[in-house]
């Protein structure tokens, strides 16, 4: 699902986020992305979404090579992905049904496959009942449900997550993770950025780690996993 | 994209799509009326002021087509030219499609009027025959779009043969043409300026509202919108800051056209005139509103193009 090849970012000014990466996420899996803040996590999801772009090396997602998409197709390649952030970017001048349904809206779904299917998302979020509130009357946990609510709708092949479960409770984080894990099963690729190394130990899951912008070192080799290799 | 909308409903999508943003955007600026209102009144103020000066200029027009009567071409012609021949020619002269009236002064009316006109009555028994030529009053049809038209018709029956002098008072007619001419270009470069001012005020406002909506932008182009996608609610607003401005600013010209339609139908009887005001009429209403319509569309496309690119998430 997704492969990079000898990665390399530098910001202009010099600063080198990422240097020469090189891991491979297989369809259909889920890895994690650990690392202190600052070790290059963020900049590495971006560079999936197509919000920066490598200075060198190549970036296959889904058998495109990025560095081929030209920014008027950028939006083409981001519907394939859903994309969940630690601030959830809600949008609070409009009520929780309306901001799930933003992906169909912007893909030209007809109003009654928005409604289904936004009912759906919120369904596997266990958010059915808050389909009328404004997001700013919920907590911080459902919050970030909504968010994947949104990431999710359109059945995207790729989930990125940025430290999801950055501002939750323990208890909370991990339900946010099992959630995760209900939709790789589904066939959906999961890739979740977080410095939360408890939690990951918990679910048990295959990680790629990152120490100033290096892969320090992957915990997992099978083929099947993903695959550092610095 | 496997997961995508079905491809046949595609096109009705999207034109489903399109009236949505068009009634959204409508929504949007209901639901902050007092900055719309005020957006709109400017607009319509801008747009009032050149159309109220077009309508002066059409109706000064108008006026002095009235004036155009008192143009006229005296042909004076040869003397030994008899009636009969005079006759012939005043019969040609009226089927020529640039005169409008034409009438014939004999040499014995000329003489009379001469002789109560001149005080020179009394000489004039001494002569022995009638020395006055018979003239011809020929009465133009005015273009006011082409005011070269009379001197070619003037140039045209000075070579007729039995014409001796052609006469053409055109330095008022000259004088009218030029004013006018001036009061036009005035009112262009007034209208002009104005528009750009239209342009300018549709411009900032979108610039402002795409600040506002700033993280509603960010998050669409995260989740795939395209650029046409997030630019569309916004050239709409455009549309309809200059349509509503448009409708406004017609009705303010109409509102003023009625409130001077009494005193300026009293000065005219004053004048003995039946001079009475013309309005917009329906084709210059519609090229008003089209006008700002446009106006409001582009300024919203140049407001779009320099703004939505710089905001990219991050």
């Amino acid at each position: 699902m997704i492969h990079f090849d000898n990665v390399s970012k530098q910001y202009p000014g010099g600063y080198e986020a990422l240097r020469q990466i090189s891991f491979r996420l297989p369809k259909g899996k889920m890895g994690y992305l650990t690392g202190h803040s600052g070790a290059g996590k963020s900049t590495l999801l971006k560079l999936i979404a197509l919000i920066e772009r490598p200075s060198r090396g190549q970036i296959i997602l889904d058998g495109v090579n990025l560095s081929h998409i030209s920014n008027r197709q950028v939006p083409y390649v981001r519907r394939n992905i859903g994309i969940i952030f630690q601030n959830h970017h809600l949008l609070y001048d409009r009520p929780v049904f309306d901001n799930v349904a933003m992906p169909l809206v912007i893909q030209g779904y007809r109003h009654k496959e928005i409604q289904s299917r936004v009912q759906a998302a919120l369904d596997q979020v266990g958010l059915l009942k808050k389909e009328r509130s404004d997001p700013i009357t919920l907590s911080g946990g459902e919050q970030q449900r909504v968010g994947i609510a949104r990431a999710i709708v359109h059945k995207p092949s790729l989930l990125l997550a940025d430290e999801p479960t950055g501002n939750l409770d323990p208890e909370l984080s991990l339900e946010i993770m099992q959630l995760f894990a209900r939709f790789n099963q589904v066939g959906t690729s999961v890739l979740i950025a977080s410095h939360d190394l408890d939690l990951i130990q918990q679910v048990g899951a295959k990680a790629l780690s990152l120490k100033d912008g290096k892969v320090l070192h992957d915990e997992i080799t099978p083929a099947d996993t993903i695959v550092g290799a610095a | 994209m496997a997961n995508g909308p079905q491809h046949n409903s595609l096109i009705s999508a999207y034109f489903i799509h399109h009236a949505r943003v068009l009634l959204g955007s409508l929504g949007h600026l209901t639901r902050h009326p007092l900055s719309t209102s005020m957006t709109m009144a400017v607009i319509a103020i801008a747009l009032t002021l050149p159309t109220g000066l077009y309508l002066a200029l059409n109706n000064i027009s108008g006026l002095s087509a009235g004036w155009d009567s008192s143009t006229r071409i005296s042909l004076f012609l040869h003397a030994n030219v008899n009636e009969e021949k005079a006759q012939t020619l005043v019969k040609r002269l009226r089927l020529h499609n640039e005169i409008d009236h034409i009438s014939m002064i004999s040499k014995e009316q000329g003489l009379e009027q001469f002789k109560q006109l001149s005080g020179f009555g009394n000489a004039l028994q001494f002569l022995e025959g009638n020395p006055l030529p018979i003239v011809l009053v020929v009465q133009p049809i005015i273009n006011t779009d082409h005011p070269n038209q009379i001197k070619q018709l003037l140039k045209e029956l000075e070579s007729n043969k039995l014409v001796d002098i052609a006469q053409l008072d055109m330095q008022w007619v000259k004088r009218l043409y030029a004013l006018l001419e001036i009061a036009h270009r005035v009112i262009w470069a007034i209208g002009s300026l104005l528009g750009l001012a239209v342009l300018l005020i549709v411009g900032n406002t979108i610039r402002l509202d795409i600040q506002n909506r700033r993280s509603e932008i960010e998050v669409s182009k995260l989740i795939g919108a395209s650029n046409a996608f997030i630019r569309r609610p916004f050239l709409y607003t455009g549309f309809w800051y200059g349509f509503s401005g448009g409708i406004l600013a017609w009705l303010l010209t109409s509102l003023s056209l009625f409130m001077l339609a009494e005193p300026v139908e009293n000065l005219a009887l004053l004048y003995h005139s039946d001079f009475q005001l013309s309005g917009l009429s329906f084709g210059d209403a519609s090229s008003l509103i089209l006008i700002s319509c446009s106006l409001g569309l582009l300024g919203s496309w140049l407001a779009v193009g320099r703004h939505l690119d710089e905001i990219e998430p991050s």
